[in-house]
Formats: structure tokens, sequence, C-alpha cells
């Protein structure tokens, strides 16, 4: 009993260690550009340069905007996979799988194809077109996550029951939809934004050859000209994205709605 | 014209019909129960009531009006459902509120509404709580005061209890008869199990293979079963072959003993001819020497003490006949292989037609 205890705890601490210890490595890196002392001169320069602010503030409203419009789209049809089309779940959870085997280079040259200036649907041909096209491939690259934890919450409430019981009761389905269903598989939902959130801050294949100005590129770009300043930026970065994902679990912890309970 | 109207109704998944031609009218205020096994079709019906199946042909009307085109939303059916279906993320309030709001009430008249049936159920101190956060008995009565809220024209119940234990099932099948009794809501009730229909209908529909084999009161039902499987799905009962010795007195033989019947064989019976008999295990009880016309005298195969009752079964001839005593402290059980007479009056013994 006790040496599977040690066992347990040094599974842990191994584990633990292999995440820990390079984030302190980076750190710690991060604080030497004042020579023979520890500074934030980094992180100094980093916030101090605007185009940071500009690439960060970007990938938020992008992260924020694909969250949106992902769970509007994920919520629904999972929904109605599982009221209507159970036979189809098989087939939907292979489209949702396709952004993982397919890699994301292949995907952004298949939309510069399609949605270039001079197609029938010419996103490419300006600005904000080409911000939707880019929202868009953000929302089908965290597609595998967001399906699967919206799906698996799903699993935990009777969905056909609910509805019907909805019905019987006057409802019309957008409020079957916002009132009985959302607030219930909120925590799937909650994952799901998790994950994309984090996808889409480090991105870098699409907004990269869609030539927008996201953190991703942003990276890459000081990473390959600056020595101390790539290190602070992957610190800020890890530090603000928990800080959303924190800040979003204590808006969902207290909005009013109580968690479902199996 | 009946309140409710169910006319040439049919229902089939694929081709499989699980409902055929089914006719029935229901009167304002009347508690009608659907019994019957699981797929013989009962549930079909009352999801074609409330609208979640379209039925393949026939009309469904409720005062006078044709349900058929009408959404679930726009029917104003109340339901309760087996697995509660309250929502996880409302508080019972919320619950009893939602179909009071989406009819558009003001918040005061909601409030108010929804105080008098948590009222009514007897859950009024318990409104700001989570549907996690109650029995299974209490989520029930919420689910019940949240469909009866907006008001329904009428009250479907899809067995309800099944999720129940024994004694909350008993007390709530009460409840909820008393409830619809003071409301005199029209009630449309499922359920397989056969003593929470005769305990609280006004009428039973025996449904069989997607027909209703007999529809009537509970007394009819249980006393006078018109087929075959009614008298074997309500309550326990000895079917009995018989052969008709003579049809114009009414005389049949069983193994080799002859009794007179009191209901007529009909016309058709001819001498020779096999014949269905019922008789209920309470109808019996053992007598000292009674011979005749309504004792039947065989060996006994075994005798088991149930506390209130005694159940014994004795060969008849080819029949194994099943009757219950009650419990008396100085009642002696028939030991097995001993040789008894069973005594009933003539009216217990029924001719099964179908």
């Amino acid at each position: 009993m006790k040496t599977q205890k040690i066992g347990a705890w040094l599974a842990i601490f191994f584990g633990a260690s292999y995440f820990i210890i390079p984030l302190i490595a980076t750190f710690e890196f991060s604080l030497r550009m004042r020579r023979g002392e520890y500074s934030f001169d980094a992180y100094r320069s980093v916030f101090s340069d605007i185009q940071f602010r500009e690439s960060f503030s970007y990938s938020i409203v992008m992260a924020l905007l694909t969250i949106v419009f992902g769970v509007l789209l994920v919520v629904p049809t999972a929904y109605w996979v599982r009221l209507r089309l159970p036979q189809m779940r098989p087939v939907v959870e292979f489209i949702t799988l396709m952004p993982l085997v397919i890699p994301a280079i292949v995907i952004v040259f298949g939309y510069l194809r399609i949605y270039n200036s001079s197609s029938f649907i010419p996103f490419t041909g300006s600005t904000r077109g080409t911000d939707v096209l880019l929202m868009f491939s953000f929302m089908t690259l965290s597609l595998p996550y967001m399906y699967r934890s919206v799906d698996t919450a799903m699993r935990t409430i009777d969905v056909g029951t609910l509805t019907e019981a909805a019905q019987s009761l006057g409802a019309s389905w957008p409020t079957i939809m916002f009132k009985c269903i959302f607030p219930n598989v909120m925590s799937g939902v909650l994952s799901g934004a998790f994950i994309t959130f984090a996808i889409v801050i480090g991105e870098f294949t699409m907004p990269s050859l869609l030539n927008r100005p996201a953190f991703g590129p942003y990276l890459q770009l000081i990473g390959a000209n600056r020595a101390y300043e790539p290190p602070a930026l992957a610190v800020i970065a890890f530090a603000i994205t928990w800080g959303c994902m924190v800040l979003l679990q204590l808006v969902s912890r207290f909005s009013k709605s109580a968690p479902a309970k199996p | 014209m009946s309140f409710l109207e169910l006319s040439g109704i049919q229902k089939s998944f694929g081709p499989v019909q699980v409902v055929k031609d089914f006719d029935m009218t229901i009167e304002k205020g009347e508690f009608v129960s659907f019994l019957g096994p699981s797929g013989c079709g009962k549930t079909t019906i009352l999801r074609m009531i409330a609208g979640f199946e379209t039925p393949s042909a026939g009309t469904v009307l409720i005062n006078g009006r044709n349900q058929n085109e009408l959404k679930p939303n726009q029917r104003n059916i109340g339901m309760v459902f087996q697995a509660y279906a309250l929502f996880p993320n409302m508080t019972v309030h919320d619950n009893v509120a939602f179909g009071l709001k989406i009819a558009g009430m003001e918040k005061p008249a909601v409030d108010a509404r929804v105080k008098e049936m948590l009222g009514l159920i007897h859950l009024d101190h318990l409104a700001d709580r989570y549907p996690y956060q109650m029995s299974g008995g209490q989520q029930q009565r919420v689910a019940l005061a949240r469909a009866l809220a907006p008001k329904p024209q009428v009250l479907l119940l899809d067995e309800p209890l099944s999720a129940l234990d024994a004694k909350i099932r008993v007390s709530l099948r009460e409840e909820i008869r008393q409830i619809q009794q003071q409301l005199g809501i029209t009630t449309v009730f499922v359920t397989h199990d056969q003593e929470e229909a005769l305990s609280i209908s006004d009428r039973i529909v025996v449904m069989n293979a997607g027909r209703a084999d007999q529809i009537g009161t509970p007394f009819d039902i249980y006393n006078k079963p018109a087929t075959r499987f009614v008298a074997s799905f309500v309550g326990t009962l000895n079917l009995i072959e018989a052969k008709v010795v003579d049809p114009a007195t009414n005389r049949i033989i069983i193994g080799d003993q002859q009794i007179t019947l009191r209901e007529p064989l009909g016309t058709a019976a001819k001498a020779g001819d096999k014949v269905s008999l019922a008789l209920r295990p309470e109808a019996g009880s053992i007598a000292e020497s009674a011979k005749g016309d309504t004792a039947l005298t065989g060996e006994v195969v075994s005798s088991n003490f149930l506390g209130s009752v005694i159940r014994t079964r004795m060969k008849v001839g080819d029949a194994v006949i099943s009757f219950d005593m009650f419990n008396a402290p100085g009642l002696a059980p028939p030991a097995v292989s001993e040789v008894a007479t069973l005594r009933f009056t003539a009216s217990d013994l029924l001719i099964i037609r179908e």
C-alpha cells in the first residue's frame, strides 16, 4: 500500500517536473537580459513594443470570436445529432476529427485556393474578409476538441426527454436551446473554450499564411531575431492565457445557473 | 361530443405497425389509464396525443379541435415523464415557472401561481432547491406541478411512478389522483403496473399488440375480462380448459368432474367443444366436503405461506388451479398430496371467449 503511494507520488512528481522545469528554466532565462544580475528588462522591452500589444489583442479578439461562433456551431450540431440523427454520429465524429489528420498548412492552402480574391467567395479580397476566414480556420482547428467536450457534456443529460418536457410547456426551439440545453452543457463548452483559446493564441501557420498580425507569427519573428524577449513572451502568453481561463471559470461559477449534476 | 377523441389512430415505424385502428373517447375530467406490457403501443398513443409522434392515420381531437397539424408546443398539454425531466440548471421555482414565463405571464402572477402549485404538492419549502438536491419522489411531484402550472387542457402521465420505490409509488399515486380530482383535469396515464391502473383510474384501456383488448372500469376489467389476454394480464388468474357436455344446460366437464356454468355457453357451442374458463385465486376457498356445481376436488400440489395469504395449488384433471386463503391463526394449510375440495360461487367461473 505504502509502496503504491510512493510510486504514485513519484509519477506525479516526474509528470509535473516535465512541465514545470522547462517553464522555470524559460522564466529564469528571461530574467538574464542584464549581464550579471536578474532583471525584468526583457519584459519591459516586450511591453513597450507596440507590435506585441497589437498582435496579442488581435489574437485575444480572434480567440473570443472563435469561441462564440464555434459554440454556436457545435452545440446545436451536437444537440441535433443526439436528438434526431443518432445514426449520423460516427460520420459527424469523423468529420470533426479531420483537422487532426490534415495538417494546418494543407487546410490553409486549400482556403487560399478556394477563397482567393478572384473566387466566388473572395474572403481574402479584403482585410475583414481575411479576418473572417482566419476565424473560420481557427474554428476548424478547434473543432475536434470543442465537439468532443460538448458531446461528452451532452451525454450527462437526457437531451430527448428535456426537449420534450420543454416542448410540452410551450417552448420554441431557440428557448429550448438557450434555456434548457446550453446551461446544462456549460462545463463542456468551457472546456472547449479553454482549448480553443490556447490553440488560437499559439497558432502560427494560419495567420502567417493569411498574412494577419496574430500573436503566433509575432512570437516567431521575435524568436528569430532576439534572445531574451522570446522566453519573456512565452511566460507572458502563458500567464495571460491561464488568467483568462481562470476568469472564464469564475464567470461561469458565479453566474446564476448551477452546474448540472448527473 | 367527448373532450378527447382518438379516431382510427394507426402508427407504423418502418414495416412495424405498433398501433392498429385505435378508437377511443375520453370525457372531460376523466382519468383514463393505458395498461399493457412493453411494446403494446400505449406510450406511442400518449406521444401522439402530446404531438411527439405523428399518427400514420387517424385524428386526435381535443375539445373538438384537430391536433394533428399542431406542434407539441402549441397543444397546451401537460406531460410528466418517467425520468422526471426537470431542468437541472433551474431551481424548483424556476422549473415550475418555466411554462408560465413562456406563456408570457407577468412576474407577480408567475410567482403566485408557482406558490399555489408548490402548495398543492406540499413542497413550497423547497422552492430554492435544485433537482439534484431532491429525492426521486420530490422531483416527480415538482414535475407534476410544472406540468399543471400552465393549466393544460389534458395531463399526460408517462409511467411517472416506475422509477420510484414501492412505498413512494403508492403514496404518490394517491396524491396524483387526489390532485386530478381536485383540479378536474382530463388525464391519460400510461403504466404497465395493473395495481396502479386499478387503484386510480375511472376507466382502463388494456392494450395488446397495438389494439385495445378491453376498455372499461377497473371493476369490469378485473371481474369481467373480455379476452384471454386481459384475463391473464390483469391480476392472477387460473385459466382452465374444459369440454362442453350439454350446451343446453351449460354443463361442462373439467377432468372427470362435471359442473354447470351460470354464464350461458352460447348457441354455437356443441357437445365436445373446448371452452376456456377463468377463476381468480381469491374466489376459491377450501371446503370439507362440498360437492356439486360450485366445487372441484383434486390433489394438493403445493401450499405456500405468503404472510397474509396461503397460496395452494391443486391438480384437477390436467389443470393446476391456484387459490388463496386468508391466513388465520387456527387455519391449517392443506398438506401436499392431500385430496382437497375447492369451493367457489358459480358466478366466479367466467367463460373466456377470445
